[in-house]
């Protein structure tokens, strides 16, 4: 009986569920103490040790201007390892931001395209799609780079894609930026006061239209406020606002010739090539999932649409768009995610963003290896879970629309 | 599906090789070759051709160990590390001399557990500069666009002289040379800086190499040399003699071709070298030829260098000899 | 009984009436049905309106496509240089003001460079006199995937089990080799390079990755919580960096972490990196299979008193492998494309080699770079066309027997 009893406890599903968790836990355990103390030794024998007072040192070398380096007053020598390190997520996060903006409306556009009867644009989305998919993203940003490179004059001649106001020459893109003059905090509020009021608008003709089935002519009245408050603020402080255009030089010492970085918001061609190579080869998948995602919705309910007497655009807006961005929005939030982490990539092209700058120049320097690899993939499992927290609660959302 | 198993194991043991002991040479001479940590590319120091040969003066010194070891200068294998892998891989026991364009400097030496052999080449960051924009000197640089690759020093070093002089100036950075070549070429930059060396080297890489000129200013000391591991005299010992008889050597007139016939030489200065009197050799814990054996593989220092750094349009300069005006200096066979 | 909520559309007046069906047939009922009906409604404004935009845009979009199409076809092909009799290399590919053989105004592709090339593209610096190991290897591998494709070959499944389990130490020993007793001496992965590392990172991430990711994807579903938190962390954390630095860690930071002369070489780091960053990608995709299986399918195998094991391994995951083919081929065409980024780790795959090729001072010319980087295009192209096809057709076939 007592024999049985020993087999019994081993046989016991529940008995060996936990035995093979305590070997799971030892085992990891194990590694993990295995990795410390060989990385201890390591350390002790190159005479390295851990810490994270490095952060707080100066950093001695140049980063090229970009908004990173703008927010933080970047200053070579000055500014610590901590504002490279921040300079490196805000231009992350930049390029990722222009790029997701772009990509999703090319990739709509390309999606909805796709589906198009018209040949032309069908079979254009479709060779736009099938190319820019299968061909790896590092090839497609050192082709941008490279052939943005090459089309550009030098930073002594420009080309005026908006005479005096926005030019491009090998340095960048030179975009005019606002001065603000004293009256900008009162033109500030009354803006603030307009989107208000366009906002409650809003509401109030949703809420007419479902009781009545008759809208506000939402666009006319927003319009209306939105000029309103324009002739306000022109009344009452006047423009808040000079531009300060670019300046180009064409005399003086030869390599301060071209545009003055001083007068213009300079987009560097790293950041134009990465966040056209990102955009484009994203708004391929984007493509797809937009027209898997409308042609997920069943032919019956815009036919069913069209019938109840609907016009082609509201059955789209009204029908087919709010069931497909049931299907679409959960992979595309994946995509946006994707398009992020390969912002990575940039370091292959000299965009400072965080692998360039943190784990490529900095780390070069400090030789914190661990520290440093640590940091940089905090922040990307951030951004990776704060996108698994919007994918949770929006699909909780789109639950409690089904019935 | 054992057999399978044990055959896995086997397989994975051989990409891992064996531990590394205190004693490099009883390793080495076990392994029967040597491991030898290069760049990833670089003409004139360390590259590699289509097939796989490596050629470069940091590739001879590689080979000068491997003959003063085994007689056999082809008896060594070459590792291509990037700058930031390249001293964790020797100190790991990946490979048994760093030969790979790197600068002696205080932190390297006394705090990451190495040791410098000695200095075979002696570099200086500088500026290449398309000639068309007719600037003279680095002074004159105010307002540039400057590429480089992200190196250890690079980037600071210019910084600092761009900040000392008051001047400003925006830093592209690659990850590779290649690409920084690419960006240059395609008009990105106005300069160009890295080691002096290898801006001749890559300046062959360029559309029209003939339409850039290499700025006379030298922002920095970058003396380059072999690598060892610290804590194996025996081992670091061998690396610097070899460096010291091929300079030696060129000093005393013994090259590749005379090498045999000068062992039958008068002079004792001579015969020490190459082993026909004396016993360094074995002091070393070599054979008393190691030093005909290595002159014999790559040449003396001289040799080495018209074959590897001559080609790319770099004179001696400070790397000739000190009694020929440069600084290279080795301590005498006695 | 409807709510208040549930009318927002009220219809005021009837639908317009639909003109007579056209003409569907010859050339011109073509052109009409295909290009003119998305763009002849001018019927109200707003039609009128869009049917304009929708003319411009396909004018816009075929003028383009064409001058794409033809200044590819015109460098590639029309002005592109095939032969080389002279044996030259830059003149060749030079016009003659600048010192070569073409004339001014010359700009075409430099093929003669590629077949120069083609042995390094391929092999890297292999020795010659071992080629015909990865030529060998290389034909089996063919050749069990074409064997593969064909539903009606016999003994397929036998096939199958010989290629993801023998084949693997099969190829490594014809590669890497087996020392001078077997008659294959090493051959160090240096010396590897071209389309033999991309195809040996991209099988060697999938082949391992396919076991790791059913171990953690049944992991994941299991009801033990250590078990399922340490795989979820495990995935999660894989997907949520960047694979480029997965590979900056595996080639940095993992000497660090290992006992003092335990080395592992450059490859087989990037392939480690590879292999888990993939696994965590494939145990989603395979738990996507597990989720699609009917719960009476767990159910039913319990009540024949399968144990979990003998479950899993007849019932469940027959069939969810079947299932998730498609995801996986999928996630191999992403696995694939993202070996070119082990070129910014030093590695010589397709891409770092053409990067290698491209810097050959012999060859340098102004169309060097754009010569290399179309055939690197052309090669994935190619390949992840093949296989995205082949994709589909089996989620169309499963699409079949499913219903």
């Amino acid at each position: 009986m007592k024999e049985h009893s020993v087999f019994q406890f081993v046989n016991d599903a529940r008995v060996r569920g936990i035995l093979a968790q305590v070997a799971l836990l030892a085992f990891a355990v194990f590694c993990i103490g295995w990795l410390v103390s060989n990385t201890a030794q390591n350390f002790e024998d190159q005479d390295k040790s851990l810490g994270f007072g490095f952060l707080v040192q100066a950093a001695g070398f140049q980063i090229a201007p970009t908004l990173g380096t703008w927010l933080f007053d970047y200053e070579a020598g000055v500014s610590t390892y901590w504002d490279v390190y921040f300079i490196g997520i805000v231009n992350t996060l930049l390029v990722a931001a222009l790029g997701v903006v772009a990509a999703t409306i090319i990739g709509f556009l390309m999606g909805v395209m796709r589906l198009s009867q018209n040949l032309i644009l069908r079979s254009f989305a479709t060779v736009y799609v099938e190319v820019l998919r299968n061909i790896p993203l590092l090839l497609q940003l050192f082709f941008w780079y490279f052939t943005v490179l090459r089309a550009l004059p030098d930073k002594r001649g420009k080309v005026e894609l908006l005479p005096g106001v926005v030019s491009v020459n090998l340095e960048g893109l030179f975009l005019p930026y606002p001065i603000w003059q004293s009256g900008a905090g009162v033109a500030g509020v009354i803006m603030l006061v307009a989107l208000g009021a366009i906002w409650a608008v809003n509401r109030r003709s949703q809420q007419r239209q479902l009781l009545t089935g008759h809208p506000l002519p939402f666009w006319r009245i927003a319009g209306g406020i939105l000029l309103g408050a324009l002739a306000v603020i022109w009344l009452s402080v006047g423009v808040p606002f000079e531009w300060s255009l670019p300046v180009f030089k064409e005399t003086g010492p030869i390599l301060r010739r071209g545009f003055q970085g001083d007068t213009a918001i300079v987009v560097i061609p790293e950041m134009l090539a990465v966040w056209f190579a990102l955009t484009l080869y994203t708004a391929a998948f984007i493509a797809e999932i937009v027209r898997s995602g409308i042609m997920a919705v069943s032919k019956g309910q815009s036919e069913a649409s069209v019938a109840m007497g609907m016009t082609r655009g509201q059955t789209l807006r009204l029908v087919v768009i709010p069931q497909a961005l049931r299907v679409i929005i959960p992979p595309l939030t994946s995509q946006y995610l994707n398009l992020t982490k390969n912002s990575s990539l940039a370091v292959a092209i000299a965009y400072p963003e965080l692998v360039s700058i943190f784990a490529g120049t900095a780390m070069n320097n400090v030789g914190k290896e661990i520290e440093m690899v640590g940091m940089m993939m905090c922040v990307y499992l951030t951004f990776s879970l704060l996108t698994s927290f919007f994918m949770n609660w929006f699909n909780k959302r789109a639950m409690l629309v089904e019935r | 599906m054992k057999k399978l198993l044990t055959f896995a194991i086997a397989a994975g043991a051989m990409a891992i090789t064996g531990l590394a002991s205190a004693a490099t040479l009883d390793d080495v001479r076990t392994k029967g070759y040597v491991q030898c940590g290069v760049s990833q590319g670089l003409p004139g120091f360390s590259n590699a051709d289509d097939s796989g040969n490596w050629t470069g003066i940091d590739v001879d010194l590689c080979r000068a160990v491997a003959a003063a070891i085994f007689g056999d200068g082809d008896k060594v294998r070459f590792t291509p590390l990037s700058a930031k892998q390249r001293f964790t891989a020797l100190s790991s026991g990946e490979i048994d001399i760093l030969s790979r364009n790197t600068t002696w400097t205080m932190t390297r030496d006394t705090q990451l557990g190495l040791n410098f052999a000695g200095v075979n080449y002696y570099d200086g960051q500088g500026m290449m500069v398309p000639s068309g924009l007719g600037v003279k000197s680095a002074m004159e640089l105010d307002g540039a666009n400057i590429c480089t690759n992200t190196g250890t020093t690079t980037e600071l070093n210019i910084t600092d002289f761009f900040r000392s002089n008051k001047m400003s100036f925006n830093l592209v950075a690659f990850e590779k040379a290649d690409e920084v070549v690419a960006a240059y070429d395609a008009g990105r930059c106005d300069v160009y800086t890295t080691d002096r060396s290898a801006l001749a080297a890559q300046r062959t890489k360029l559309t029209d190499p003939n339409a850039h000129k290499v700025l006379p200013e030298i922002i920095s000391k970058e003396p380059l040399g072999p690598v060892v591991r610290q804590g194996d005299d025996q081992w670091f010992n061998i690396v610097r003699w070899t460096l010291n008889a091929l300079i030696n050597a060129e000093e005393l007139g013994v090259t590749q071709s005379n090498v045999q016939s000068m062992k039958n030489s008068d002079n004792p200065a001579i015969k020490r070298l190459l082993g026909t009197e004396g016993n360094f050799g074995e002091e070393l814990g070599l054979e008393n030829n190691w030093a005909a054996n290595a002159i014999q593989a790559v040449g003396n220092y001289a040799e080495s260098y018209e074959k590897t750094v001559a080609p790319l349009g770099l004179a001696r300069g400070v790397n000739a000899l000190w009694s020929a005006g440069g600084i290279m200096y080795a301590p005498p066979v006695r | 009984m409807a709510k208040k909520s549930d009318i927002v559309f009220v219809r005021e007046k009837d639908a317009p009436l639909l003109a007579p069906p056209l003409l569907e047939s010859g050339a011109f009922g073509w052109f009409r049905q295909n290009i003119l009906s998305t763009m002849n409604d001018f019927s109200s404004v707003g039609g009128a309106v869009r049917s304009l935009i929708m003319a411009a845009a396909t004018l816009f979009i075929f003028y383009y496509s064409v001058n794409i199409l033809w200044a590819l076809i015109d460098f590639t092909l029309i002005e592109a240089v095939w032969s080389n009799p002279q044996g030259l290399k830059r003149e060749l590919c030079t016009t003659a003001l600048a010192g070569g053989v073409q004339h001014d105004g010359w700009h075409g592709a430099c093929w003669p460079l590629i077949f120069a090339k083609i042995k390094f593209l391929t092999y890297g610096a292999y020795p010659f006199e071992e080629l015909w190991r990865v030529n060998l290897a290389g034909v089996i591998l063919i050749a069990g995937l074409v064997a593969l494709m064909f539903e009606r070959m016999p003994y397929r499944i036998h096939i199958g089990l010989f290629m993801l389990v023998i084949y693997p130490f099969l190829a490594f020993a014809l590669l890497y080799g087996l020392g001078d007793w077997a008659g294959l001496p090493f051959v160090y992965t240096y010396d590897w390079g071209g389309i033999l590392v991309t195809l040996v990172v991209a099988l060697t991430g999938i082949v391992v990755s396919l076991p790791l990711g059913i171990a953690l994807a049944l992991g994941r579903q299991s009801k033990m919580p250590v078990i399922r938190g340490f795989c979820t962390i495990f995935i999660e954390f894989w997907r949520g960096i960047p694979l480029i630095t997965v590979l900056f860690m595996a080639s940095v930071a993992l000497p660090l972490f290992l006992p003092k002369g335990v080395n592992i070489d450059n490859l087989l780091r990037a392939l480690i990196g590879v292999t888990l960053f993939a696994s965590a990608y494939m145990a989603e995709v395979i738990r996507g299979g597990l989720q699609a299986i009917d719960k009476g399918q767990y159910e039913a195998g319990t009540a024949l008193g399968l144990n979990y094991w003998k479950n899993m391994r007849l019932i469940i995951l027959p069939q969810a492998l079947t299932y998730v083919i498609p995801g996986i081929v999928n996630t191999f065409i992403g696995l694939f494309k993202d070996t070119t980024l082990v070129a910014i780790i030093g590695l010589f795959d397709l891409l770092g080699a053409a990067q290698a090729a491209v810097n050959d001072a012999s060859w340098s010319t102004p169309v060097q770079a754009i010569t290399l980087y179309i055939y690197v295009a052309l090669f994935y192209f190619i390949c992840c066309l093949i296989m995205s096809r082949y994709s589909m057709r089996l989620e169309r076939k499963l699409a079949k027997t499913n219903d």
